[in-house]
């Protein structure tokens, strides 16, 4: 309770607190509030918003309910973007603890292919494994964990070189625990609070990168996404703007919603206040 | 010297790691894509079926893995990255073709960005806590929020659309026979938008980093030291406060710059920039995965170079770094 009040003090977490509510709300309101395929035609092609009530902001090029689109398109972000942090996270954690645990030839080993990743821009080795594996949401969440598993696998590494010198890691030893054992029931789980406080930063990348994916047309083609409807807009640019700005203004909230709520908690529950 | 150069020499051997790890999971995904160069061949010259063995034998395509592996590192040693499908030139030509514009690009916004970031972040940083600072740091956060492509968008509405200022895309007006000066000026035109759209998200990210240096060496003793002894404030900030808060920031200019190509490939696709990313973006159109690939290699490349060049300054910059070792 304590923790959840402090949370809520800066009107930053409050604002991120709000949009992430009203995110998760439409992924989650989307197949009750518009039961059926979203990608279907509902009325006539290229209605302006605020027009016919039924369409509350318009149809697309093809006569698609945007409203219907844009929930079923934070559907779409929100699962990539948890996806994809939950297991650039988990991976992250486990290849930092082996390095940082193990030390020697495989510490150097997985740190080199972790530095490996980093030098290749992770937009470009994304667009590179949908294209040749093939676009599908699962495929989707792979090609963007790839490119931000080592972020956290570096935090953990960090953190675990410092723990595993403690007194615990060392009285583990001594009754005979098996070395892995303590790496991932003694070390990771004290490793975790600064790998976990990635999480903001990971999610919005996460929900940045699919959306560009999807701009240039590499996302799940049976499925609704805000990056997709950009470049559905984008075709008629000069005429409907609004069809492009509209699903992009959806984005940039959203990653702002994360950014805040995630500056939020890393603020309530750090030590050190804000200025003197 | 000795500093700097046995510094360069530690980094060059790690380099060589990293960029054969590169190597090695490229040839990987080059193997896991459906089809091989026969294949992508006969397609695009439509021969015969029967001259496929005879092809997979002649380019050692039914020889083991290892043995492939071993011919495409060789092949990558002589700087031959093989030839592209969609373009009947060899990949090295292409590339080469295209890198001067993404280079462009990247530089301009990366000064962009950085000038104006370092400079608004000490603005904000000068005064923590202040109205311009909490200004400065929510309206950076936000633009941190925007989709570079996106963004690219609204600026081909209004500038381009709407007040019809500047050019909706492309690198320079075509056939219009322009040299020199005149030439120089009307790629600067056409790169403005494109550069902010690429650019905005890394000012933001200066600004941030900046105010935030900023804020931390404001609690440190030699400011206060500098307080003590009665020091202007304006010297402070600036020799002081800024000084120490910048280095992060060149460390930062490094580690961006894969993030940076990849945002170029988005970019360069919305304004139709002739580069390096929207030859990525032709090269998965046209299914030419070894293109794809040799793209994704010397942008590895290029960022192991550009990463070697911010270390460089870094040590130039700042005496501490590599004291230690320049005895090894």
């Amino acid at each position: 309770m304590r923790r959840l009040r402090r949370f809520f003090r800066t009107p930053e977490a409050i604002a991120g607190a709000l949009i992430l509510g009203l995110l998760v709300a439409m992924a989650l309101a989307a197949p009750l509030l518009f039961p059926g395929d979203p990608q279907a035609i509902a009325g006539p092609a290229l209605l302006p918003p605020f027009q016919d009530w039924s369409l509350p902001l318009g149809t697309d090029r093809l006569g698609r309910d945007m409203l219907a689109e844009l929930f079923h398109g934070a559907r779409t972000s929100l699962a990539v973007g948890l996806a994809a942090a939950a297991a650039a996270l988990l991976i992250g954690a486990v290849v930092g603890t082996l390095a940082g645990f193990a030390g020697g030839l495989i510490d150097e080993v997985l740190m080199r292919i972790s530095d490996a990743f980093q030098t290749v821009p992770s937009f470009l080795l994304a667009l590179a494994f949908v294209s040749i594996v093939g676009p599908s949401l699962g495929v989707v969440v792979a090609a963007i964990t790839l490119g931000v598993w080592t972020g956290p696998a570096r935090v953990a590494r960090a953190e675990v070189l410092s723990i595993r010198e403690r007194d615990y890691v060392a009285g583990a030893r001594v009754i005979g625990m098996h070395p892995l054992e303590i790496a991932f029931r003694e070390v990771l789980p004290n490793a975790l609070p600064p790998v976990l406080a990635l999480s903001s930063v990971i999610v919005a990348a996460a929900i940045l990168t699919e959306a560009a994916l999807s701009f240039l047309g590499l996302g799940d083609p049976n499925r609704v996404t805000w990056g997709g409807m950009i470049a559905e807009g984008r075709a008629v640019l000069r005429t409907a703007p609004y069809l492009s700005i509209v699903p992009g203004i959806a984005l940039v909230l959203a990653v702002l919603g994360v950014y805040l709520a995630g500056e939020g908690v890393v603020e309530s529950t750090a030590v050190r206040r804000s200025l003197p | 010297m000795t500093r700097a150069l046995a510094l360069l020499r530690r980094r060059l051997v790690g380099s060589v790691f990293v960029l054969l790890i590169v190597v090695i999971g490229s040839f990987l995904l080059l193997e896991a894509a459906p089809g091989d160069a026969v294949d992508a061949y006969i397609v695009s010259t439509g021969g015969d079926a029967g001259m496929i063995e005879l092809l997979r034998h002649r380019w050692g395509l039914d020889q083991s893995e290892l043995t492939r592996l071993a011919n495409y590192l060789w092949a990558l040693l002589h700087l031959d990255l093989g030839q592209s499908v969609t373009f009947s030139q060899p990949i090295r030509n292409v590339i080469l073709d295209r890198l001067p514009t993404t280079l462009i690009l990247m530089g301009s916004a990366t000064a962009l960005s950085f000038g104006f970031g370092s400079a608004l972040g000490i603005y904000a940083g000068a005064r923590p806590g202040s109205f311009r600072d909490r200004f400065l740091s929510i309206g950076s956060l936000a633009l941190y929020a925007v989709p570079g492509f996106w963004l690219g968008l609204v600026l081909i509405v209004v500038f381009a659309v709407d007040l019809r200022w500047l050019p909706i895309g492309g690198i320079e007006t075509i056939a219009s026979a322009k040299t020199g000066l005149a030439r120089a000026t009307d790629v600067a035109i056409h790169l403005v938008l494109p550069v902010s759209a690429l650019g905005f998200i890394y000012l933001a990210l200066y600004l941030r980093m900046m105010r935030a240096g900023m804020a931390e060496a404001w609690r440190q003793d030699f400011v206060l030291a500098a307080r003590a002894r009665g020091l202007p404030r304006r010297r402070i900030v600036l020799a002081h406060v800024a000084r120490n808060a910048l280095l992060p920031l060149v460390t930062m200019l490094g580690l961006q710059s894969a993030q940076m190509l990849g945002g170029s490939v988005v970019i360069e696709s919305v304004f139709a920039v002739p580069g390096l990313g929207r030859l990525a973006q032709e090269a998965v159109a046209g299914r030419d995965t070894p293109l794809l690939l040799g793209i994704i290699l010397v942008s590895a490349v290029l960022v192991v170079a550009i990463n070697l060049l911010v270390d460089l300054a870094y040590a130039f910059l700042d005496p501490r770094v590599g004291a230690s070792e320049a005895g090894t």
